[in-house]
């Protein structure tokens, strides 16, 4: 039985058993990662795992159920247990499967070229490789890089399949694959990791071992002999990798399910300004090749391109079924679900519109500002707005970029930050499924001495 | 028997079959890691239990070790024939005659039992632990009319394990884990506000009546979304910051616990790398990390490599005493394990990890060490942390914190993150008070994309000097410099 049939199957069972509606996953998948610490193989995994979840509806309550266990005994369990925990919950008006126009597959999976042959032709001796010569090329950088944490090479493969009892029935699979290099770099008494790293569906998107080896090298040397700035309000700009995670605030702010319940700034603001009028973000669901692409969403809903900020101004949230019931909309086909429990949402590809502007011409507009090319912790709070994070760059004096800056926070509040967003870079990274430029915000909080 | 021998029919003489399969192609040593794990949940959203949810999952991992190099891999089916394959290909990884040779299994005497849960969680009728979650919702809601959305979660596991290895040791454990979690918002005007509360432990169903209620939890994310709505925004910059007993701990798990991971240490990427014997910190400051405290979030009878879990004196008096180790760190390095050998599941490759990391009591009233603060921050809770292990930067996240104006605690302020160096930050502490406090029960670590549940805990303390990442540059300028 192919587990598309498996799938149906099950959701027959459960129907069968008393449910209304049922909903089943099947998650198969394999990796491969090898890290290579200065030269020498340092671990290699190399495994595969299968899963299955079950959710039920019952009038309007829902329950679900999950299991590693695909025998005949295995799978009574599952649906058994999914039927009796269905008791426990409540009458939920909203709770449902999307109705059975909006099911369906928006695209031949091929067309979105998810899976790709070329990864898994890779043998285990070049995947080391790789590894190594992403390593090797970060060693022999420059005498100052003195020590590693390895290069990596991951690679795998998974096949998603979903069926529900409104009669969806779809299944694709993706292959990915990624390299990085984790270089240390130490000099008189300064010592600082950075990282670089390249992820695609398909091998030959990989850039080569040596230029993420060297750029890990470069990133590591800039912040050597770092210091701490006085604290002060300037404008900051951030490098396209740390600008996604902007990009991935305002996912996380027109998520339907932090709207409904007032858990993001964005909750009633469709229509208004939420940004300034040179922001405009989607949500590609569909872009061949796209670390976020798929044909249908974890609903059995199809992918689609949604425009979430138009010009500034708040056009849609990204929304499941129960979401968009919620919220009076229609789905956006942005369900994403695990194993258990209810599905959640998802971005595809989430991109910022690009402006025009290179990175230099960025940093040459700064007379005095901080240049960011890490952040870390989790300082955001998605009902306010308040931002405060641990930041890691480069100062801008003059337009151009001097010494290395460490152990500073950069703060604001992301409705304001927004708006205050003057220039867009053209440089596009596609590292990550929150896609952006490089980015300057007018004025943030640096907080140092 | 263990249960997951009883459960698939596992004899001795099978997993020492499957030990000498991962040794076949050469290797110094080889385990294999049965997991076979429970779980429940609820959840509760507007009132009403949106979802719940139960599940397994069950499989095994398979470890060959050949000098420092170490192959992995696993599977999810415990046939006979896909063990054999999971343990054929983790011994691609050695090459050349094995050291090691496996007879007689067996199972180390004076096991503790620090997680004695008569029912477990498991066992207990779902209807008892929504029952939880409605308890909560409606504590939260009569608590303050500003309060209008109360999500509340229940969830809990029990994780049977079995630890075979090639020096001949056999060992199982149980391991329940619950937890409970409830979010309040708070709204007045325009000003929309969270607060959260969460406990939990090795512990069943009980604990949620005699130690920490629901009730409870929902007054405390209550008064937290209440008291934001009157917060100032936070100063900006350095001054000196005085941390509250229990969850503030973090500080420690962020600052140094991490950089003393032995892995990191043997490969000297650590900023603690080659600090063994110096002074990392006041005297005032002994920091120790424990994973056998009873019931606590972090503790185990076994670490995840199959050794005992203990007491490891990380700092005492400000010299750094010693690093955190797994197997592989403590064979390399040459000193002894101290049962930190941790891993997320089947799937991963243990590391060395913290357990419940914490500071010993000092002898100062916290009341006087606030009094010392001319202008300052007292912070009381937190959310997250994260470190740079080789430059040692850390910061963590203030969700309650106040002003401290002439040695008073005055203005609540709004969350900001708080930025140090872990080798020196705790060189500054002046004062620790006398009443260490252990957190509520819901840490989770993540190391390399794997998580595991952790405790932290500290006494009331000073720091004379830390950066405060807040929005307000004039308050810091004008007032906040010493």
């Amino acid at each position: 039985m192919s587990y598309l049939e498996l799938a149906s199957d099950l959701v027959a069972r459960a129907r069968k058993q008393g449910a209304d509606e049922a909903e089943c996953v099947v998650r198969e998948g394999s990796q491969f990662s090898v890290n290579v610490r200065l030269g020498e193989v340092d671990q290699v995994k190399d495994s595969g795992s299968k899963a299955i979840g079950l959710r039920v509806l019952s009038g309007n309550r829902a329950a679900s159920t999950f299991s590693s266990d695909f025998s005949g005994k295995g799978l009574d369990v599952l649906v058994k247990s999914a039927i009796e925990t269905v008791r426990f919950t409540s009458e939920d008006p909203f709770s449902d499967l999307p109705e059975a126009e909006q099911l369906g597959v928006a695209t031949d999976p091929t067309a979105l070229r998810l899976h790709h042959d070329d990864v898994l032709a890779l043998t285990a001796e070049q995947k080391i490789e790789m590894a190594r010569t992403a390593e090797a090329a970060a060693l022999e950088a420059d005498p100052r890089i003195t020590n590693s944490e390895g290069g990596d090479f991951r690679s795998g493969w998974s096949r998603w399949t979903l069926a529900n009892s409104r009669g969806f029935g779809g299944e694709y699979s993706l292959t990915h694959c990624s390299l990085s290099a984790v270089p240390v770099a130490e000099s008189s008494g300064s010592k600082e990791r950075d990282y670089w790293y390249s992820v695609s569906l398909d091998a030959a998107g990989l850039e080569s071992p040596e230029d993420v080896g060297r750029r890990a090298a470069e990133r590591a040397l800039r912040r050597l002999h770092s210091t701490k700035v006085a604290t002060t309000e300037v404008p900051v700009i951030f490098e396209p990798r740390v600008a996604g995670s902007l990009l991935g605030h305002i996912f996380q702010a027109a998520s339907g399910d932090a709207v409904y319940r007032y858990a993001s700034f964005f909750a009633d603001k469709l229509g208004e300004k939420v940004a300034g009028g040179n922001i405009t973000v989607v949500d590609d669901g569909l872009r061949p090749g796209g670390l976020g692409s798929t044909p249908f969403d974890d609903e059995g809903v199809a992918s689609r391109r949604t425009t979430v900020i138009e010009d500034g101004v708040l056009r849609s949230y990204l929304l499941n079924s129960y979401s968009a019931r919620k919220l009076g909309l229609e789905t956006t086909g942005n369900a994403s679900r695990g194993l258990a429990g209810s599905p959640g949402i998802g971005p595809g590809n989430f991109m910022l519109q690009p402006g025009d502007a290179s990175p230099e011409d960025i940093i040459a507009s700064v007379d005095r500002g901080l240049y960011v090319t890490e952040l870390i912790g989790y300082g955001v709070n998605l009902v306010t707005g308040d931002y405060s994070r641990g930041a890691v760059g480069l100062w801008i004096e003059k337009g151009e970029l001097t010494y290395a800056v460490s152990e500073v926070t950069i703060g604001g509040n992301l409705k304001e930050i927004f708006k205050q967003i003057d220039m867009i870079g053209s440089d596009l990274d596609f590292r990550s499924v929150f896609v952006a430029p490089t980015l300057k915000v007018r004025c943030m909080t640096v907080a140092g001495k | 028997m263990s249960f997951i021998q009883t459960r698939y029919n596992l004899t001795e003489a099978d997993l020492e079959k499957y030990l000498g399969e991962a040794l076949s192609k050469g290797g110094d040593y080889a385990d294999l890691y049965f997991e076979y794990l429970s779980t429940t949940s609820a959840s509760l959203d507007e009132s009403i239990i949106k979802s719940a949810s139960q599940g397994v999952s069950v499989g095994c991992g398979v470890r060959v070790i050949s000098g420092e190099k170490t192959g992995y891999a696993y599977t999810n089916d415990l046939a006979p024939e896909k063990l054999i394959h999971a343990a054929r290909t983790a011994a691609q990884i050695a090459a050349g005659p094995t050291t090691a040779k496996v007879a007689g299994l067996e199972e180390p005497q004076g096991s503790q039992n620090l997680y004695p849960v008569v029912v477990g969680p498991s066992d207990v009728e779902f209807s008892r632990k929504v029952a939880l979650l409605r308890t909560a919702d409606e504590a939260a809601r009569a608590y303050d009319e500003r309060v209008f959305q109360v999500e509340a979660s229940y969830r809990d596991s029990v994780r049977h394990v079995l630890i075979a290895n090639s020096e001949s040791v056999i060992r199982s454990d149980t391991q329940p884990l619950t937890r409970m979690d409830v979010s309040v918002i708070a709204r007045e005007g325009e000003r929309i506000e969270r607060g959260h509360d969460g406990t939990g432990g090795r512990v069943g169903l009980d604990y949620f009546q005699t130690e920490r209620t629901p009730r409870d939890l929902s007054h405390e994310a209550a008064r937290q979304a209440v008291l934001q709505i009157g917060a100032e925004e936070a100063p900006a910059g350095e001054m000196p910051v005085v941390l509250g007993p229990g969850w503030p701990g973090i500080l420690l798990h962020e600052a140094v616990g991490h950089g003393l991971e032995a892995d990191f240490n043997r490969k000297q990427v650590s900023a603690f790398s080659g600090l063994i014997g110096r002074k990392v910190a006041s005297e005032l400051c002994t920091v120790i990390d424990d994973g056998h405290i009873p019931s606590r979030r972090g503790s185990l009878n076994v670490d995840d490599e199959g050794a005992t879990t203990g007491r490891a004196v990380l700092i005492e008096n400000g010299i750094l005493k010693g690093y955190l180790q797994d197997r592989l760190s403590s064979r390399i390095l040459g000193t002894p394990p101290t049962g930190n050998g941790r891993r997320q599941s089947y799937k991963h490759i243990p590391m060395p990890r913290m357990t419940n990391t914490f500071m010993l009591a000092g002898e100062d009233d916290p009341q006087d060490i606030l009094r010392s603060v001319d202008r300052g921050l007292y912070c009381v809770n937190f959310g997250g942390g994260q470190v740079d292990i080789t430059s040692g930067k850390f910061v963590f996240s203030a969700s309650e914190s106040y002003l401290i104006e002439g040695g008073q605690v005055t203005r609540p302020v709004r969350g900001a993150t708080l930025i140090g160096n872990g080798p020196d930050v705790l060189t500054k502490v002046s004062r620790v008070g006398h009443d260490l406090k252990l957190d509520r029960g819901i840490g989770t670590c993540g190391k390399e994309g794997q998580s595991v549940p952790v405790g932290v805990g500290i006494p009331t303390i000073k720091v004379d000097q830390l950066t405060v990442g807040g929005t307000n540059v004039l308050r810091a300028a004008s007032t906040f410099q010493d």
